[in-house]
């Protein structure tokens, strides 16, 4: 095997995973805080990406896709809080089943919505001028594109970890995915909470959604094959568990497309292969679950 | 159990129901008839997996792979080996059960989620495999145009053979549900350590209810290939498991026929409403949040809750 196409392809994986990780990392903190595994998840990354594909169309220029990486996600995090306020705050003293037959039906809901808004033609984005091209890393050329999702993944990261950790409202949150029946009883509303930790996952959704619009052609279905995925490398990475939800990401990602390099007729085994022998090995995911 | 069946109130209603879908096919059109056919295939399919989630509490997330090899088994069999048609129909259901006893022996180690998610990670690797394998399953494409033999040549009597042996299937869960066996089975779903503490033994009962439940599943999954004389891969897919478990959920899990009755309203919703509208989908999201909002127990559940004589042992019947 040759050592540049090894490690451009294993760089691809790599930026790959952090769009991977964005999204879990919303997941996985939805997960930890309300208990609730939540399918609409991926809807809401596909109305981050239409959404995208919306915003660099009205505006011309670089501009459309910078000023689409900050509107995307809020439309996305509007869309779920109106979902959890009218809706699902009603459920959660529910029968845990009936929470995932809930954000079921929302999928379904949303992604008829997206339908009917967007159509079903395949979208694209192109990236911003700045990060058009390739440039050549230890010899491996990478999309300069492919290069910039690697510096946002850890930026993303920090940014998380610096709010679940020294903000009030972290701190909190991360109280009430351990014992939410106490955090009721400090005096704190903890339906609030909740349906900002929902709108916060969701967010995260969605600049997943962004993010991904200029790697990949937007179409209706694209939120199936991502949901399965997200929900493999949460529960592989630990429940609830955001730093799992990278170290997820990345054993998805590079499996995948080193994978490629190595059987391309069979490359969407070898991160399924992963998945099961880390669950065979550390059943309950390989970083501390908060379940 | 059969005297049982005979004398129960439900008996003569029931025999009233399978009469009219017997005669149904000597004045229906044609697109009802094998609508109704392929209601009777999915709900097998439906009940197959309401005893592993309904009954055994299992978070059963891809069943639809254990039809999907059901169906392959028998497609592969019929084209691309000169055996009896009688051997495929016989093959599907136990490779179906022995990929159940395998997946299920990884899968009963793990609860909850984290069963789950295996399960998905497994039947994913199945699907892969399907899916990518051109040149033995026919990867996307599927296998088309399967011949079947002479006596289920027409559209009427595929009808009449999935009606037959969709009835005895059913016959043959509900003894089981009625089993002590299936008593045990439910009593692991409502409190695993207690079973744990009187002696039954928890994972082999669930391994038995999966290989139980993936062999029904295998034997939809042929009657599917009778049906459509095709398979694709998206058989295996996880949207079509997610599919069938809100099916059950729809009907109403704890009870027995619930998953019957789902799977009656979202096919019949996809065909009718289909029709007329590309978003039916939106429409059965709707539906379903509606149920989730007014009927809890499934549409089963609160026609039995109606119906249910007011005593005070039902009163104090909540399950969970």
């Amino acid at each position: 095997m040759d050592l540049s196409a090894f490690s451009s392809q294993f760089l691809v994986g790599l930026s790959r995973a952090m769009i991977l990780f964005v999204v879990c990392a919303g997941l996985s903190f939805v997960l930890g805080v309300l208990r609730v595994p939540n399918i609409a998840h991926g809807s809401l990354y596909m109305i981050g990406a239409f959404a995208t594909f919306t915003v660099t169309k009205l505006i011309a220029g670089s501009a459309g896709f910078w000023i689409a990486l900050i509107v995307a996600p809020l439309l996305v995090a509007l869309v779920s809080l109106v979902a959890e306020r009218a809706l699902f705050c009603h459920l959660y003293q529910r029968e845990h089943l009936m929470l995932l037959l809930f954000t079921f039906a929302l999928s379904l809901i949303l992604g008829d919505l997206v339908k009917i808004v967007w159509g079903a033609e395949y979208r694209s984005v192109s990236p911003p001028a700045l990060l058009k091209g390739t440039i050549s890393i230890f010899g491996a050329s990478l999309p300069r594109y492919n290069l910039f999702l690697l510096i946002i993944g850890p930026l993303v990261a920090i940014a998380l970890w610096l709010f679940t950790s020294k903000t009030k409202m972290g701190k909190i949150s991360r109280a009430a995915a351990v014992d939410r029946e106490m955090v009721g009883v400090l005096g704190i509303n903890v339906s609030w909470v909740f349906a900002a930790a929902f709108v916060i996952g969701c967010y995260l959704a969605g600049v997943g959604g962004a993010l991904v619009a200029p790697t990949a052609s937007i179409i209706i279905g694209m939120d199936h094959s991502l949901i399965i995925e997200a929900f493999l490398i949460v529960t592989i990475g630990g429940l609830g568990n955001m730093w799992g939800a990278l170290v997820g990401s990345l054993i998805f990602g590079v499996t995948q497309s080193l994978g490629v390099l190595m059987w391309p007729q069979f490359a969407i085994v070898f991160p399924y292969t992963a998945v099961v022998i880390v669950l065979l090995l550390r059943p309950k995911g390989l970083l501390k679950s908060v379940w | 159990m059969f005297g049982r069946m005979i004398h129960s109130k439900w008996f003569l209603p029931a025999a009233g129901i399978l009469i009219l879908l017997l005669i149904l096919p000597l004045f229906a059109p044609r697109f009802y008839v094998y609508i109704l056919a392929l209601i009777y295939v999915t709900s097998l399919l439906a009940m197959s997996l309401n005893m592993v989630v309904g009954h055994g509490g299992m978070f059963q997330f891809h069943h639809g792979v254990f039809y999907g090899v059901g169906a392959y088994t028998v497609a592969l069999m019929l084209t691309k080996t000169s055996m009896p048609v009688s051997i495929g129909f016989v093959a599907g259901p136990l490779v179906a059960a022995i990929t159940g006893l395998i997946i299920g022996w990884f899968c009963v180690r793990l609860t909850r989620l984290y069963f789950a998610m295996l399960q998905i990670s497994l039947g994913s690797l199945i699907w892969a495999i399907v899916f990518r394998w051109y040149s033995f399953t026919g990867g996307d494409d599927g296998i088309h145009g399967i011949r079947m033999p002479s006596f289920l040549s027409s559209l009427n009597s595929s009808y009449y053979f999935i009606l037959i042996i969709v009835v005895l299937c059913l016959m043959t869960m509900y003894m089981i549900f009625k089993s002590p066996f299936g008593n045990a089975l439910q009593a692991i779903r409502d409190n695993a350590e207690r079973c744990e503490a009187i002696g039954i033994n928890v994972r082999r009962h669930q391994l038995l209810g999966i290989v139980i439940a993936t062999f029904f599943a295998g034997a939809a999954g042929v009657l599917f290939v009778v049906l459509e004389r095709s398979v694709f891969a998206d058989l295996l897919f996880w949207v079509l498991s997610l599919e069938i478990f809100i099916m059950c959920l729809l009907g109403g899990w704890f009870t027995f026929l619930g998953p019957v009755l789902g799977t009656a309203i979202i096919l019949a919703l996809r065909t009718f409403v289909g029709k007329y509208t590309e978003y039916w989908t939106l429409i059965l999201g709707v539906i379903l949040i509606l149920v989730i909002f007014f009927l809890p127990e499934g549409v089963m559940g609160f026609f039995q809750e109606l119906f249910k004589p007011r005593t005070r042992e039902t009163a104090q019947g909540g399950r969970r």
